[in-house]
């Protein structure tokens, strides 16, 4: 399949700030890709040339092999949900979902129907004739969804629309879109700072920092193997170690740190400085050596966090973070153990 | 200790602003034909006087015809003016906004002197259209101030909405901007017809004895004969603003709660 949506050399620039840098972006047709990343790192403005707000200062947007830089926003087909709904206020719920059916001269009757049986499909057919500001955050946050979703657009765009939700309504709304995305086989592009909403809910995450994109990944590749510190870093909790490449060969390569030689996966040249990371729930400990990698280490902390504890582990000059489940037994600090981890899980970032 | 200092200062204010006006309106209710205390019997005879006698009621339906063409000029312009001035990318827009507002600033007499010299270049001097022109440049600011306020209040992610919703510009202003923006508008435009009915100065410059308004009667039946007829027109007057400012506060709170998010 094509690229559905194409980003090709676009660059936008607000003055002399360089807000989205020379990126390139595919996205095929139904496709829920997740633009991540810190505020400012561009992957906002991304969405709103996107959706024809922002025009790009140079460069290209394909959308089915169309050029539609210039095309303006309402006529390139695109529901869009906003972070704080922007529902009109002054419309009804039932009024609010009608308005993209009547913007597209469908006969009233359908509009009637259409509406009635989008409502219904997210359980606020009861409430269609409220005004938004009588609903609860989660409730508008739903009729938002449902008037992007309506007139069948090619492709829905979110900017962090859950972002005002609180947790659980949150998690809710993440299973709830992750379903219509399947059902429906819908194109998504979802504007998140979220990693955990990302990991969820995405087939493919593009991780952005200071206008370009890191990575774009399936979220296990992109938590299992970030292929920069950045990404490492803003997804997840890691270990950096830093070492040098002593011995390599393949997708084989020896790692030295400290007065420790690690096996860890990745192609890399021999006599570089690299750094690797390391998932703390990678780590297994014991009393003996229970995988390639083996160090000897003392406990330094140890974190209760409920289901898990967070153990804080000194090997020589060398910290490592490690997640001990709760049937794994209790480690006082002070107690000596051996930290074990599998080669794949040592991750070489290009530093 | 300090609570009741402020309830003492707060009512001794109010009654500074408001005693004046309480003063003069008992009197408008006297049977005598002065205008003074103490009153000997009351009647209604200066409210028959007000809707009888040809200058009064003249002056009431000239002001009525005035402030209603004020009041619609100066509403447009002033809506227009908001509009514009909400561009982002508008140069210049600080200067233009208070260029906008200066009306409300310079003084009447100044604006009085400069009107009356531009309607007579223009042929304008002394007649209907000129007064209502005159009126409408003092009322426009009232406007400006108040759909501005109606429009920043409009979170320009719903105009964003709305254009992704397949709407056009043209449908956006006229489905979602324009009516979001209407209490201000109306606001706008009860402020502009209080300030056209009580204006004096500029009227006493550019209106031709055709044009008298009830201000400016009550303004020279005061140099002439101070009859208690001014008194009745007062109370006119403050019952109709009173009424129109009950109004403006009225739509302001049903704005806020119809674009209150919870």
């Amino acid at each position: 399949m094509g690229a559905f949506i194409a980003f090709k050399n676009v660059t936008k620039k607000f003055g002399a700030l360089t807000v989205v840098d020379n990126l390139d972006l595919e996205i095929a047709k139904g496709e829920f890709v997740s633009l991540l990343g810190p505020s400012g790192s561009g992957k906002t403005t991304l969405l709103m040339m996107l959706a024809g707000f922002e025009r790009p200062t140079s460069g290209e947007i394909f959308l089915d092999g169309k050029p539609i830089t210039h095309l303006p926003p309402h006529r390139r087909q695109m529901g869009m949900v906003f972070q704080n709904y922007a529902l009109f206020p002054h419309m009804t719920v039932a009024e609010n979902v009608a308005f993209p059916l009547e913007m597209q001269r469908v006969p009233r009757a359908e509009i009637v129907r259409r509406v009635e049986r989008a409502l219904d499909m997210v359980r606020l057919g009861a409430l269609k004739d409220r005004k938004p500001s009588q609903l609860s955050g989660g409730q508008q946050q739903r009729v938002a969804l449902t008037r992007a979703l309506v007139f069948e657009p090619d492709v829905i765009l979110m900017d962090e629309p859950l972002g005002a939700l609180d947790k659980q309504l949150r998690e809710h709304m993440q299973l709830e879109i992750r379903d219509l995305h399947r059902r429906l086989g819908l194109t998504i592009v979802f504007v998140t700072h979220d990693q955990s909403e990302a990991l969820t809910m995405s087939d493919r995450i593009a991780v952005f920092n200071a206008g370009k994109i890191e990575q774009i990944d399936t979220p296990q590749m992109v938590y299992d193997r970030p292929r920069t510190r950045f990404v490492a870093e803003f997804i997840g909790e890691t270990n950096l170690v830093a070492g040098k490449v002593v011995d390599a060969g393949g997708e084989r390569a020896v790692v030295r740190v400290g007065d420790a030689a690690l096996s860890v996966c990745g192609n890399v040249q021999p006599g570089r400085d690299v750094s690797l990371s390391l998932r703390p729930e990678r780590i297994r400990l014991g009393s003996t050596p229970a995988a390639a990698n083996a160090l000897p280490v003392t406990v330094a902390d140890c974190i209760y966090h409920g289901d898990h504890m967070r153990l804080v582990l000194k090997s020589g000059s060398l910290e490592l973070v490690a997640r001990a489940e709760r049937l794994a037994g209790d480690w006082p600090v002070g107690t000596e153990a051996v930290a074990s981890f599998d080669p794949q899980d040592c991750t070489v970032l290009a530093s | 200790m300090l609570r009741a200092l402020q309830i003492v200062f707060g009512v001794l204010v109010v009654a500074f602003l408001i005693l004046p006006i309480i003063a003069i309106l008992p009197l408008a209710f006297t049977s005598s034909v002065f205008l003074t205390y103490p009153i000997p019997a009351y009647s209604l005879r200066w409210f028959e006087e007000l809707v009888t006698a040809d200058v009064w009621r003249l002056s009431i339906v000239n002001s009525l015809i005035i402030g209603i063409g004020a009041t619609v000029l100066s509403t447009v312009l002033g809506t227009l003016a908001a509009l514009g001035l909400r561009r982002s990318a508008l140069p210049l827009a600080g200067l233009l906004r208070t260029l906008f507002l200066l009306p409300m600033v310079v003084p009447a007499v100044v604006l009085g002197v400069g009107m009356q010299i531009l309607l007579v270049r223009l042929g304008l001097a002394s007649s209907y259209t000129g007064v209502i022109i005159a009126h409408a440049v003092l009322c426009v600011p009232f406007v400006v101030v108040s759909v501005s306020a109606a429009l920043q209040g409009i979170d320009p992610a719903i105009e964003r909405a709305a254009m992704s919703l397949g709407a056009p510009p043209v449908t956006v202003f006229r489905r979602v901007t324009l009516p979001l923006a209407v209490p201000g508008v109306v606001s706008g435009a009860v402020f502009a017809f209080a300030t056209s009915l009580d204006e004096v100065v500029i009227t006493l410059f550019v209106a031709g004895p055709n044009q008298r308004t009830l201000a400016r009667q009550m303004f020279s039946s005061i140099r002439e004969n101070i009859s208690p007829t001014v008194a009745a027109a007062a109370l006119l007057l403050i019952v109709g603003t009173l009424c129109l400012a009950a109004l403006a506060a009225l739509l302001r709170r049903r704005e806020k709660r119809a674009t209150a998010l919870p």
